[in-house]
């Protein structure tokens, strides 16, 4: 038997809200706020409640999708950033820099949201910069 | 403050007589639940004292039935309060937890904790931490109760329109363990909708806290939006033992709603 209460922070917004885990036998089994999180003190919204359903759901996407031939599927990191990277070559130089947008989102860490934003400015150079939140 | 709660879940644990002990630990600087298996590793071990007394408690009656529907031959202690002693007695007569293989180890609240909870009983039957704290009435309820009806359901229609439907009330809740939640169902709450329809969202959670809320007040504490959940469940509680003579906890055996229900199906 093993029964673990694990302490860490929602990946659903920015907010940081802490929480514990409840793990039993290695299964996700329950969230429980975290009181002393600063962020939250011990509250959550719907979404934080339920974080212990999506982690484990069959739905949740955990490889990169590539369309084919109109048809979604699976290939590896390698096969999707090369041809994220060529495709976003392609498009800026026949039709600018402009032509190309970034999605940032609160589910990626500051420093991750930090490099995308770089990246879309002194890489590309766009300042077509967006968040997932703003729809 | 811990060292007689310790001792004791050490000698349990040493003995052979519990699987391991449900209670409260200091981890990466929170203090949350933890279950204790090694009679050597009690040195986290804390009673949910963050800043205030109590300020940290977590409802480990919940977390001890997920346990034990895993594991339903194994004994487990558990750290408990008056109120969680109050849940653990309600959780018995719903078949919830197997009170042959659950050892409760009690800690009496502080008055600091007593006084703020407006409890009416502080403290379990038997406790090895803490001091017998003086009871409290319920000083809210009264207050309330002493608007006149218009002000009184003006009062809390205010408090109903903050709410964001996050459903923290009822899945902190140590007595909410049915498998089909009434505040789900399409015919009674328009579950898609945001805000929640008021009154009737909380409303149809007060009648089913009816002879089953213990007044352990973490609804009330997970609450974002500060609604006083505790004072509505405690005039629950009010009437119910007015009008059957029966407070979940307190009183021995099953809820007469419940026995109304089966009566009415039969």
């Amino acid at each position: 038997m093993d029964y673990r209460t694990v302490p860490t922070t929602c990946t659903y917004c920015g907010c940081g809200c802490n929480f514990f885990l409840e793990v039993l036998d290695g299964r996700i089994i329950g969230t429980i706020p975290s009181k002393s999180g600063p962020a939250n003190q011990g509250k959550l919204c719907i979404k934080g409640w339920h974080v212990h359903q999506f982690v484990q759901s069959p739905e949740r996407l955990t490889r990169p999708l590539l369309r084919k031939n109109g048809n979604l599927s699976e290939v590896s990191w390698d096969e999707a950033l090369d041809y994220t990277a060529s495709r976003l070559k392609e498009i800026t130089s026949a039709h600018g820099s402009d032509s190309a947008g970034f999605f940032a989102s609160a589910k990626l860490t500051n420093e991750e949201n930090y490099l995308i934003q770089k990246f879309a400015r002194a890489a590309v150079g766009t300042n077509n910069v967006d968040h997932c939140a703003r729809l | 403050m811990t060292q007689n709660v310790k001792k004791k879940v050490k000698e349990l644990l040493e003995s052979g007589k519990i699987k391991g002990f449900l209670g409260l630990c200091q981890k990466n600087g929170h203090i949350g639940p933890h279950l204790f298996c090694d009679p050597d590793d009690l040195e986290s071990m804390v009673l949910g004292d963050e800043e205030r007394p109590g300020d940290s408690r977590y409802p480990l009656n919940k977390l001890l039935i997920h346990i034990a529907r895993s594991y339903p031959d194994e004994t487990f202690g558990v750290l408990v309060r008056g109120c969680d002693e109050r849940g653990l007695k309600t959780l018995y007569t719903w078949n919830q937890l197997n009170p042959d293989k659950v050892i409760p180890v009690g800690v009496a609240c502080p008055q600091e904790l007593a006084d703020a909870c407006e409890c009416l009983r502080p403290y379990p039957e038997e406790f090895v931490e803490g001091e017998r704290a003086e009871e409290r009435s319920s000083a809210s309820v009264t207050k309330i109760s002493g608007l006149d009806v218009k002000d009184r359901f003006t009062s809390w229609m205010k408090e109903f329109a903050r709410c964001i439907k996050c459903y923290g009330c009822r899945d902190i809740c140590p007595m909410c363990f049915c498998n089909e939640c009434s505040l789900e169902a399409e015919e009674l709450i328009h579950t898609g909708e945001l805000p929640p329809e008021i009154p009737i969202f909380h409303l149809v959670r007060a009648v089913h806290m009816a002879g089953r809320c213990i007044d352990c007040g973490l609804c009330n504490e997970v609450c974002p939006a500060d609604i006083p959940l505790r004072t509505l469940y405690k005039k629950v509680a009010d009437i119910i033992d007015e009008e059957f003579n029966y407070r979940p906890g307190y009183s021995e055996g099953k809820s007469p709603l419940n026995i109304l229900g089966s009566a009415a199906e039969e």
